[in-house]
């Protein structure tokens, strides 16, 4: 055999793989922004299976930050969004890019930062004065910096405390995911905010303890939204309406009343369908 | 340290036991990258002909554009494709945003620059007169061509491991046009920057020494066929 034919061989091989690829088939797809979060806990490699199979749909989870799920949301280029980033869930909503926003869960912000806490802000039950306390001692804090639900916080915190980090050396932007965030400020020994959910799920490889927590101020609350058809003729409002109705069906919100318990010792998620937001937390 | 040597033995364990959703990544990876990797080829080994063989304006130029093309950044590859296939955008009609067909049109681009720049260079390099006594011996511009082309085999060889390594390994545009959808969309490296992000060290570690493997194993055979008859 020559070597022309040998190669020729090899790549039909290849290309009789892509023939058996069901890939092109033509589904109902849903298109589903979301944050980091709810995919890196899992919660939603559980949640989708049962969906797709009660309704046929094929779902299409697309994990980013808040911000750019939400940008997506705006561009017609999601049919719903699952989100933790409230005030600019309203904007959204308000703007006519998205209806029917639905409580779904929530879960909380840590403060999470080294052992040694140079700092001092372990116990401090105050969020804004702990942060005030790593801006005065300069100690390294970690900042998302990728407009994501946590990072708004974040920056809503700052404001609150009157401080304005930004540009300071020890104020440090990652531009990452939570989980290379934590690892980062964990290499850094510095301080960082986090979501509960993934701090427990990197837990055992980082070097962070949770110092700060259980103010109001730190609760994450996650919405569903749906894209708004009126404004792009393309979004799958069918789909969408059927998600989020899933979401807050019983079924959903039981499962994740218990989701994580066994691996974490707590669950990840309280679940909240049907509840106001001022009610959420209390 | 002790990381590592668990990601080997997680592995192992998960080659061994032929783990199901490990096995569709893989095969689903060996797929589209393999298929992106033989349009570059149609594309850039005939391109790169053309464009070694013929004289014109400009020829530099071209070369010089080319082999840009080479270093070309997957994550600009990404955005530019997304951007394009945006069910908004010019192409959404076509509904292939985060499908393996974006996947596999997103690493055809970053390889047909690879391919095509090695290609013409491969070509350019024989030796002068060989086009001209293949032609004095009576074969047609097709029969040259093809002559050509089987006499710069070994660089030929060499350009499609680049081509297929490039978007084996590649990640940016993988994930952006893609989306990392579970058993649809998810191949080996997006599902390591995946279980990396998630803390699951060891199963990221899995992952990679199977993609170090798999190449090794497809250059293992590319090789051979390369060396197996030595030029003379």
């Amino acid at each position: 055999m020559s070597k022309i034919k040998a190669i020729t061989l090899f790549f039909i091989i290849f290309a009789s793989f892509v023939g058996g690829a069901d890939a092109m088939e033509k589904q109902k797809n849903i298109i589903l922004a979301t944050t980091t979060s709810t995919q890196d806990s899992g919660l939603l490699d559980v949640l989708i299976p049962i969906f797709e199979k009660k309704t046929g749909y094929f779902v299409k989870t697309i994990s980013v930050g808040s911000g750019a799920a939400i940008k997506m949301g705006e561009k017609g280029e999601a049919d719903l969004l699952l989100v933790h980033s409230p005030e600019a869930e309203k904007k959204f909503v308000e703007s006519g890019f998205g209806i029917n926003r639905k409580l779904v869960m929530h879960n909380d912000f840590v403060i999470v930062g080294p052992k040694e806490d140079a700092a001092k802000i372990k116990g401090e039950k105050s969020a804004l004065a702990a942060l005030k306390k790593i801006a005065d001692s300069s100690s390294v804090f970690l900042t998302r910096a990728d407009n994501s639900g946590t990072h708004t916080l974040e920056q809503k915190i700052w404001k609150k405390a009157n401080l304005n980090p930004e540009g300071q050396k020890w104020y440090q932007q990652t531009g990452l995911g939570m989980g290379q965030t934590l690892k980062i400020s964990s290499e850094k020994n510095g301080y960082t905010l986090s979501d509960r959910g993934t701090y427990l799920a990197l837990k055992k490889n980082i070097a962070l303890e949770i110092l700060v927590e259980g103010e109001p101020i730190l609760l994450n609350i996650y919405h569903v939204i749906e894209v708004n058809s009126a404004k792009w003729q393309k979004v799958n409002i069918d789909g969408a309406k059927s998600f989020s109705d899933f979401m807050v069906s019983k079924e959903v919100q039981d499962i994740i009343k218990t989701f994580g318990a066994d691996k974490f010792g707590s669950p990840l998620f309280l679940p909240d369908a049907g509840k106001k937001d001022e009610e959420v937390g209390k | 340290m002790d990381v590592i040597i668990t990601g080997i033995k997680e592995a192992i364990m998960l080659l061994i036991h032929l783990d199901p959703e490990v096995l569709s990544i893989t095969l689903l990876s060996l797929k589209i990258s393999g298929t992106a990797t033989l349009i570059s080829l149609i594309l850039g080994v005939s391109s790169g002909t053309v464009i070694a063989l013929t004289e014109f304006k400009g020829k530099r130029f071209v070369i010089s554009l080319i082999n840009t093309g080479m270093g070309l950044p997957p994550v600009v590859v990404g955005l530019f494709v997304s951007i394009m296939l945006w069910r908004n955008g010019p192409l959404g009609y076509l509904e292939l945003l985060y499908t393996p067909f974006a996947m596999i049109i997103a690493q055809s681009i970053i390889a047909t620059p690879i391919i095509m720049g090695i290609s013409a260079s491969a070509i350019q390099h024989l030796p002068k007169n060989l086009k001209l006594q293949i032609l004095a011996l009576g074969a047609s511009r097709i029969q040259m061509v093809w002559l050509l082309i089987k006499e710069a085999r070994l660089p030929l060889l060499a350009a499609i491991m680049a081509g297929f390594g490039g978007v084996i390994s590649e990640v940016g545009a993988s994930i952006m046009v893609g989306g990392n959808i579970k058993g649809y969309s998810r191949v080996l490296t997006t599902a390591t920057v995946m279980e990396t992000g998630k803390g699951n060290f060891e199963l990221a570690i899995a992952l990679s020494v199977i993609l170090l493997t798999l190449s090794l194993l497809i250059n293992a055979v590319l090789t051979y066929i390369q060396q197996r008859e030595r030029p003379r």
